[in-house]
């Protein structure tokens, strides 16, 4: 048995506490809904890392998942739907020294916001995604979204879905992150392993969870409750790191690929900009300071 | 406080509106903006991006007016002043977050240089129908704070107020400038830096138990601010918040949270109206008019006046909150008020509102694309005093 990630002092309190507004539980989750599962490993990922958590800031869109931000006691930022990585370019460009986690969910990042999120992977953005993909726009009643597999009934397709949907490793992977993971809410110690590594890594980093919505897709589509999911997730999913994007794209019950996917260097936004105005401009260049109150 | 000194260029210059705005920006603190291009109002953030990394601002080019919109909202929570800038179709786009920032109670400048719509409308070419829409166009009920320059010279002016209201107000405010404004180009004097009164942002003292972030202050009842970074745990979202900023999505908390949006800037309307008004004294007719619209209007009213004609001139340099006070004063003792915008009817209908049938309101309309002839805003002045 692996040691633990924390070492709990105080056996009767949960060392995730610290990290949450407890003022603001109980929370709007389902039960058997995989998006606290995420927080916990988040908040031991944060342990882990030793990230300043003065110096930390969370982003959300809308949705079930855009609902995080509200609950971490960290600065926390619940912004319009699929805005969050806007917002925290601008917050990111303006406080250099903070780390910005962009915490949202499939529908949030890939439909409405798809089109920040390849735009930050380009620019290689030093921000962090966690996208909780629940393959389904949850908070909504589960209509069909971005990420929904063929052949999967939602409360827009009573008939079962006949749109492709994207795989979000490969996406990200093409667009240029420099670390693309994916793991499911039944892969807790390496998902909170893999986020503490994504937050030392320097540049746009995207960790995808498949994470079961047992009160709308998995009803719906007669795949049990949330512990048969975890059954579903260990049975089918099978680590394999390196795997080339391309090949993890999902199906409503084949195999679920997980892993390190993506690892690779790249220099980020602000180092390119640094150093290209930095060149250009010599001693004229006054590169932005990190804003003090006073 | 005086404008910081690393920013501001000092001198007399030739300057279209765009670049007179971008300068007031500078000279106001702004050290950061995102943009989309959109025609006329690009000028804006092209000098922006090139004087940027020589005063140590940012300057980033985004992909959408959405992404450019919550950007400057984000640079503001991470502790900077911030401002974007664009056109109708763009200005559209980027309603969601004229709504997110007016909720989360972020200062910060939209600069719309307008032109003719709707849709994409005419790219080049001059109008002043989004005044209706940047009061409106967001959902839900709130108060914003809008300025018209007619002028380069008020473009770098009002940019700076426009700046200072922000921070003072805890509100997105908005620069209404039009093609022909923007592209016009005049000299603009800016001012040594310690002549340029510059509103700090409103960082709290408090302690970080006893802080919240949505608690009004003093007598403009907007909250201190606190910034990203300082250990306060914030808490922003635009759902319906209590002071602590915490989701509280009761019938109670809206009607407290989102009449103080409102009555912080309508308490305040007085001191935010800003006018310009000559021949008042006397006048039978009084124009009416804002922008570029107030330079045609002044031929029109010198003409007006040579025939003998009693005619007063008033200029709404601020658009919203709609100067109420002022026109309700005038209307009873006038014959007629006569309205020149470059809209087929928007800012009348205000008028009309507040001259409650004391008098007759005639409005000059235009569908856009150039500036109204003189002789039409005469004519209009001629009939209303017969």
């Amino acid at each position: 048995m692996s040691s633990p990630i924390v070492s709990i002092t105080q056996p009767d309190r949960n060392p995730v506490e610290d990290f949450l507004r407890t003022d603001r539980m109980p929370h709007i989750w389902c039960p058997g809904c995989g998006i606290g599962t995420t927080v916990n490993c988040f908040t031991r990922a944060l342990i882990e890392s030793k990230t300043d958590l003065d110096r930390l800031s969370i982003v959300s869109g809308i949705g079930c998942t855009g609902r995080v931000a509200g609950y971490v006691n960290l600065d926390s930022f619940h912004t319009t739907h699929g805005r969050a990585i806007p917002f925290a370019t601008g917050l990111k460009l303006a406080s250099p020294d903070m780390t910005v986690v962009v915490y949202s969910g499939d529908g949030d990042l890939f439909a409405i916001g798809g089109n920040h999120l390849i735009h930050a992977a380009r620019r290689n953005l030093d921000i962090k995604v966690i996208c909780v993909n629940n393959l389904t726009y949850a908070m909504t009643g589960g209509q069909t979204g971005p990420a929904t597999p063929l052949d999967v009934i939602t409360a827009t397709a009573a008939y079962g879905t006949y749109d492709p949907p994207f795989n979000l490793p490969q996406l990200v992977d093409a667009a240029g992150a420099v670390f693309v993971a994916r793991w499911t809410t039944f892969h807790v110690k390496q998902l909170a392993r893999s986020m503490a590594e994504m937050f030392k890594k320097k540049g746009f980093g995207f960790i995808e969870i498949i994470s079961p919505c047992p009160t709308l897709y998995q009803r719906r589509n007669k795949m049990g409750d949330a512990l048969d999911t975890m059954k579903f997730y260990k049975q089918i999913s099978k680590i394999k790191h390196g795997t080339p994007t391309n090949e993890v794209g999902l199906t409503k019950s084949g195999e679920i690929i997980v892993g390190k996917f993506v690892d690779r260097e790249r220099p980020d936004f602000a180092t390119m900009m640094h150093a290209h105005l930095g060149e250009e401009l010599g001693d004229k260049y006054i590169p932005a300071e990190a804003p003090v109150c006073s | 406080m005086h404008a910081d000194p690393v920013g501001v260029l000092t001198g007399a210059h030739f300057l279209d509106g765009d670049h007179a705005a971008c300068e007031g920006a500078i000279a106001a603190g702004a050290r950061f903006s995102a943009g989309y291009p959109i025609t006329p109002s690009t000028e804006v953030v092209e000098r922006f991006s090139a004087r940027a990394p020589k005063i140590g601002a940012t300057f980033i080019q985004m992909e959408d007016e959405l992404a450019a919109s919550i950007a400057i909202l984000g640079a503001v929570w991470g502790g900077v002043k911030a401002f974007t800038v664009t056109s109708g179709p763009g200005f559209s786009l980027m309603m969601e977050h004229i709504g997110y920032a007016v909720m989360t109670e972020t200062p910060c400048v939209f600069i719309d240089v307008q032109r003719g719509g709707p849709s994409t409308g005419l790219p080049t070419l001059p109008a002043q129908a989004d005044m209706m829409q940047v009061k409106w166009g967001s959902h839900g009920d709130y108060e914003i704070i809008a300025l018209c320059p007619n002028s380069p010279q008020e473009c770098f002016d009002l940019t700076i107020k426009a700046f200072n209201f922000s921070e003072k107000y805890r509100v997105p405010v908005f620069v209404m400038m039009d093609e022909v404004v923007g592209h016009m180009t005049e000299k603009v004097v800016i001012p040594p830096a310690e002549d340029i009164e510059v509103e700090p942002r409103h960082w709290t003292t408090k302690d970080k138990s006893a802080f919240q972030l949505f608690a009004p202050c003093g007598e403009e009842q907007a909250p201190e601010m606190a910034k990203a970074g300082d250990g306060y745990k914030l808490h922003v979202t635009g759902l319906t918040h209590d002071e602590r900023g915490y989701p509280n999505m009761t019938p109670a908390v809206q009607e407290r949270m989102v009449k103080r949006l409102v009555t912080k800037i309508r308490d305040n309307a007085e001191k935010i109206c800003i006018t310009e008004q000559h021949d008042m004294e006397d006048a039978d007719v009084v124009v009416i008019s804002y922008g570029i619209t107030s330079r045609v209007a002044q031929r029109a009213i010198e003409t007006a006046r040579a025939e003998g004609i009693k005619v007063g001139s008033l200029r709404l340099i601020t658009a919203w909150p709609f100067p109420e006070h002022i026109i309700r004063a005038i209307a009873p003792k006038v014959k007629g008020i006569v309205v020149a915008e470059l809209n087929l009817g928007q800012m009348v209908r205000e008028v009309e509102r507040c001259a409650g049938g004391h008098c007759r309101v005639k409005l000059v309309g235009h569908a856009g694309g150039t500036v109204h002839k003189p002789e039409e805003i005469l004519k209009a002045i001629q009939e209303v005093v017969r």
